[in-house]
């Protein structure tokens, strides 16, 4: 076994309380994909944040053998100078600072302290050529889609001298034409004998790209496959990360369909900056009783701008077109108008637009209808207590207690925070934007479990996602978006992959893809 | 059953702020040789801490919304004047110059708050100019001279003592009936609640602490009430702030109002989409600090007994403080009025400790700076410890 660079010997790391690593061993060969995978809370991002340095050395129990010596990191500049760099699905980059400035941040072409702009421009052009990013190095981080920072993260990664590449959820945020960019980027690098880890809850991609993956599960190795050995499936994946057989990915439902209960006819949308940008351009949909209907579209084509935009104005400015619900136009123009019409908008993003951190799942849950739990403007915290107790139970929210405050839920657990919250506020139409985000397969059931139970109570629901088997697994119907326009509409009887990627993308690109 | 080392470990921040003004209080009371807890002085030290205590009531809402609020010093300076000119200068009856000036102090918070609220523009920006506005306009209405004298039932608001019903000399009865009435209140509030905790299934401390801290309050509220009965009894300001500090806390813990303010300090955005109007509540935050500021303008220009142009001048700064000792958050949603209240006594036993002591404005300065941060130190240690 000479050819393994990275070898993590018996990690065992507690926490007070719980143990998250247990007797954990994971070896990376020289120029492999290796795919770590398993559940939220599985142990994946500790085990990387003990290999990283994150948690010094002494903190955790177990060797880490790295191009064969032991390492001890104290922190991560001690382990980004032997070649293993991370890049955390959050990212890191300063949004008002360029590309060149961003990569050579903490370490700058300077001699002197005083910073060598040409090297520093010229270099940035050679390691954006390497990650295959045409833009300027003075281009504005925040003036660049997520995508296209990704690869500025990946660049910065190279620009230290990278041998062993972590990368935790790089697609998370992506759509599949970026993802699938930085993909083909790893298999390259991989060519050239850089190794990544590449951590995912996408099982398409993991099985795509890897050469080996090692599951794991409450904290324990459960097993390393070898891609080229045997045909690796997705289903196998799944089998060792729960732990059993998941014949179903998506619970299945009767669809009992009513009448239309919503509809938005001729919204258009301007952009809050860009007063001329249209977003959201002659848009009609509906919804009718019952039925579960999907917004298909790549990020940036204006799925969340709409839904937020109908959602009380809660996005956009010059907004025009017609509301109607039960074939009444009713008035939206503000988010409380719009929560007492009944409409509920879950947020894509739970941590920054969901949630209250701070504070406890119990306040969280009531806070879009404290009206309920309260009488003549205090609150009147046993009924509180009550109801939060009864969604905990019927949401299956795993938690110690409702007292327990946001921040420290499991992401799966903290969109059925989310949930609840809409939930208890009892809506007829609830908007869902990529309900499933970042959070793990069997979270990822319950929640499709409690979406066929809110269509069968009757409800409207709008489902906004960027994963084509979950919108077939779940919907009715399926829009699709393109640039602020809907493009198509598409029975799920009639729907497939294949036929939504055609409407997604523009002509040209079908062209290109072609070619 | 909570154990006492977690029943600690989970109110580390109230446990500790209490623990450190106590600590203070009794460094002092050793070092001034008995002057500090003597009746004339703790009535003194309520009286000079009365208009800190209560801005800080409307400061540690607009703290745990996430702002702050610089000019507060400024505008209790500009209501004093004003009230110097109606009441001194033109005759306006002092209750009808009340009104007007608590009205003008709201109109002064909503000026703040429509700015910070819907031009969004930086409180710190906003209050800066505040404070400067305010100030000038302050020194423009008193044409930098003192006016005064007020009418004796105007300084009753910050120098009178409740009456006492029973004469017996040289000791307030009325006084220890109040603080009876407020200990047996105090019991039976902490009995309720500890009933409804158990009725719905949260766990409570062990029996026997329970019956100590209550003790312990007892002998405190009595205590101090031994103290004001030995002096004058009661001041008429603490008629003023009792009740205040009791709605406030009520308003934070209890009420819908006060959820959507700790919840918009928490994360606006959510707030925000979750159907609260945080521009609105942010806007009526600062129209309550205004009215406040107000407030403790008129008392201070009624203990001074004059409109003077560098009345409140510091001020925001003590008040700042007091929040900030009293654990709440720099960064928003994070809390407490007992916390701002105590924060508010930490700082007045120090300026007053220092001042008996003779240490010189400008060590008082320093020293309070250090402790402050401190304090804040200490918050953020535990926070990490946590994590």
């Amino acid at each position: 076994m000479s050819d393994v660079i990275l070898e993590m010997r018996n990690i065992t790391k507690t926490f007070p309380g719980v143990k998250a690593l247990d007797n954990v061993s994971f070896a990376v060969k020289e120029g492999e994909i290796h795919a770590l995978v398993g559940e939220n809370g599985a142990g994946k991002s500790t085990l990387m944040k003990v290999l990283s340095g994150v948690y010094p050395y002494g903190s955790y129990s177990g060797d880490i053998y790295f191009l064969g010596k032991e390492c001890r990191f104290h922190n991560i500049n001690q382990s980004e100078e032997v070649g293993l760099v991370i890049i955390h699905q959050e990212l890191a980059l300063i949004p008002y600072l360029s590309i060149a400035e961003n990569l050579f941040l903490g370490n700058e072409r300077s001699s002197y302290g005083v910073i060598d702009w040409n090297e520093s421009i010229s270099k940035t052009k050679e390691l954006l050529d390497r990650v295959g990013l045409h833009e300027s190095p003075n281009t504005l981080i925040t003036n660049m889609g997520v995508g296209k920072q990704q690869l500025v993260e990946i660049a910065k990664a190279l620009a230290k001298k990278v041998k062993l590449l972590i990368l935790d959820e790089p697609t998370a945020s992506l759509n599949e034409t970026d993802s699938e960019k930085l993909l083909q980027l790893l298999l390259q690098f991989k060519a050239h004998g850089i190794a990544s880890i590449l951590i995912s809850h996408k099982l398409s991609e993991v099985s795509k790209v890897a050469d080996s993956i090692t599951i794991l599960r409450d904290g324990a190795t459960i097993e390393t496959l070898d891609c080229h050995k045997d045909k690796i499936t997705e289903d196998r994946i799944i089998r060792g990360m729960v732990g059993r057989d998941l014949t179903h990915r998506f619970p299945p439902r009767d669809s009992n369909i009513g009448e239309t209960i919503f509809e938005v006819r001729d919204w258009n949308v301007y952009h809050p900056l860009h007063e001329d940008r249209k977003v959201s351009n002659n848009i009609n949909i509906s919804v009718r009783k019952g039925e579960v209907v999907g917004i298909a579209g790549l990020m940036g084509s204006g799925r969340t701008e709409l839904a937020m935009s109908i959602f009380g104005r809660a996005y956009g400015a010059r907004i025009s077109g017609t509301a109607y619900k039960h074939g009444k136009e009713v008035d939206i123009s503000t988010i409380e108008k719009a929560i007492s019409n009944g409409i509920a908008y879950a947020t894509e993003d739970r941590k920054a637009y969901g949630l209250i951190l701070i504070q406890e799942i119990k306040n969280n849950i009531t806070l879009a209808n404290l009206e309920a739990i309260s009488d003549g403007g205090l609150v009147n915290e046993p009924k509180e207590l009550t109801v939060t107790r009864e969604y905990r139970d019927k949401l299956n929210i795993k938690c110690s207690s409702i007292l327990q405050k946001a921040v420290n839920l499991s992401g799966g657990n903290q969109q059925k925070v989310v949930l609840s919250k809409w939930l208890f506020a009892n809506p007829e139409i609830l908007i869902l934007d990529e309900p499933t985000r970042g959070i793990d397969v069997g979270a990822k059931y319950e929640i499709y479990t409690i979406v066929n139970q809110l269509a069968s109570e009757g409800k409207g629901i709008i489902l906004i996602s960027s994963e084509l088997p979950e919108l077939l697994g779940v919907c009715d119907r399926i829009y699709v978006m393109r640039e602020g326009k809907i493009v198509g509409e598409v029975p799920a009887s009639e729907a497939s992959q294949e036929v939504i990627m055609k409407y997604i993308m523009t002509q040209q690109e079908v062209e290109v893809m072609e070619q | 059953m909570k154990t006492l080392s977690t029943l600690f470990k989970d109110n580390i921040r109230e446990y500790g702020m209490l623990i450190a003004l106590i600590t203070i209080m009794v460094f002092f009371q050793v070092r001034t040789e008995g002057i500090l807890m003597k009746p004339v002085n703790i009535t003194n030290l309520v009286l000079q801490n009365s208009y800190i205590i209560i801005m800080a009531l409307g400061m540690l809402l607009i703290i745990v919304s996430g702002w702050i609020d610089l000019s507060v010093g400024s505008v209790a300076a500009f209501v004093g004047a004003i009230a110097g000119v109606l009441i001194v200068k033109n005759d306006v009856n002092y209750g009808v110059a009340i009104v007007i000036c608590l009205v003008i102090g709201g109109l002064i918070g909503a000026w703040h708050g429509y700015w910070v609220a819907y031009v969004k523009i930086p409180a710190f920006i906003v209050t800066l100019a505040g404070m400067l506005i305010f100030r000038g306009l302050t020194l423009v209405l008193v044409r930098g001279e003192s006016i005064g004298p007020f009418p004796p039932e105007f300084q009753k608001l910050s120098s009178g003592f409740i009456p006492d019903f029973f004469k017996y000399e040289g000791f307030h009865i009325t006084t220890m009936l109040i603080g009876v009435l407020v200990s047996v209140l105090l019991i039976i509030l902490d009995i309720r609640t500890r009933r409804n905790q158990q009725k719905y299934g949260f766990e409570v401390t062990p029996t026997y602490v329970f019956v100590i801290k209550n003790i312990a309050i007892t002998a405190a509220v009595m205590g101090f009430c031994y103290l004001m009965a030995s002096y004058k009894g009661i001041p008429n300001v603490l008629v003023i702030l009792f009740p205040f500090v009791t709605i406030y806390a009520f308003i934070t813990n209890q009420t819908v109002i006060g959820r959507r303010i700790f919840a918009m300090g928490g994360n606006e955005k959510a707030a925000r989409l979750s159907g609260v109007n945080t521009p609105r509540l942010l806007f009526y935050t600062f129209v309550n600090m205004g009215v406040l500021a107000a407030l403790a303008g008129m008392i201070v220009a009624a203990r001074l007994n004059s409109a003077t142009p560098n009345a409140g001048e510091g001020f925001e700064l003590d008040v700042i403080a007091a929040c900030f000792i009293g654990g709440a958050s720099a960064s928003g949603g994070i809390g407490t009025i007992i916390g701002a209240v105590i924060g508010a006594f930490f700082i007045g036993v120090m300026n007053n400790g220092m001042s008996i002591l003779g240490v010189g404005i400008d060590w008082q300065q320093a020293i309070k700076g250090f402790v402050l941060l401190l304090a804040v130190f200490f918050d953020v240690y535990n926070k990490n410890k946590n994590a």
